[in-house]
């Protein structure tokens, strides 16, 4: 099963959507609740990191019996330093960003603390591409 | 106990999400970081916040939280209202600050 999510930069009244849409999807699949909460944390936390960072940004999720991919490709200013960027605490995110409650500098650590599999692809000035994989 | 039975107890008002009053609460967690009760929160709680906007009530759904508190007389943005009607996730309210709420809380729940 194959699903598609298109993310504007910028529009936290749709940020979510996708989680809260795949999180319908697997527990009408009967997937262990404790795995869903997992995909659930991490995949909210790659979608509004587009919302807060990218111009735009797709997600595509492929659903099998083994597991869930996550691939969150956005064009966007690309991250300089990764190391960084998983540090908890460390942020680039807007004042109105951070006044909202996002932008703590704890959504990649997050990512990565719920994922088996996590990957960053990034190119400053052009985008970056989150491959995440989750085992049921 | 009952998210309606600690909004009696603690004198909290409620202001939307009705349908989700005789929901079990398992205990709190107070925090104005999205991320921060998206990756501790854990379902059942009440999330203690200053947070009005719609993305607290996304937040709480996707956590299966029992309910938001408001603290200080804060009230919550009309869409957030409208989303918690949609979920059944109450939103309720003090005007108590964070940590004197979250403090009575703490000795109801214990």
């Amino acid at each position: 099963m194959r699903f598609e999510y298109k993310v504007e930069g910028g529009d936290f009244t749709q940020a979510g959507n996708a989680a809260s849409a795949i999180k319908k999807t697997l527990k009408q699949l009967g997937v262990d609740p404790v795995v869903i909460k997992r995909v659930v944390v991490a995949l909210y936390e790659a979608e509004v990191n587009i919302v807060a960072h990218a111009w735009r940004g797709v997600i595509y999720a492929d659903i099998e019996g083994s597991g869930i991919k996550l691939r969150l490709e956005d064009e966007g200013p690309g991250i300089p330093d990764i190391g960084k960027a998983m540090t908890r605490g460390f942020s680039t995110a807007s004042e109105g960003v951070r006044e909202m409650g996002f932008g703590a500098g704890m959504g990649l650590p997050n990512i990565s603390e719920n994922a088996d599999e996590f990957h960053i692809d990034t190119v400053v000035g052009e985008g970056t591409t989150l491959n995440i994989g989750i085992r049921f | 106990m009952t998210v309606k039975e600690v909004a009696e107890r603690l004198g909290l008002t409620v202001f939307s999400g009705a349908a989700g009053l005789e929901r079990e609460v398992t205990g709190g967690y107070t925090s104005d970081l999205l991320s921060d009760v998206m990756g501790f929160a854990r379902e059942g709680q009440l999330w203690v916040t200053l947070q009005t906007h719609r993305n607290a009530m996304g937040v709480a759904s996707l956590k299966e939280l029992a309910a938001i508190v408001l603290v200080k007389g804060f009230r919550p943005d009309d869409d957030t209202i409208s989303s918690s009607e949609d979920e059944g996730i109450p939103i309720l309210g003090s005007d108590l600050p964070a940590f004197e709420l979250s403090g009575r809380l703490y000795e109801l729940l214990r």
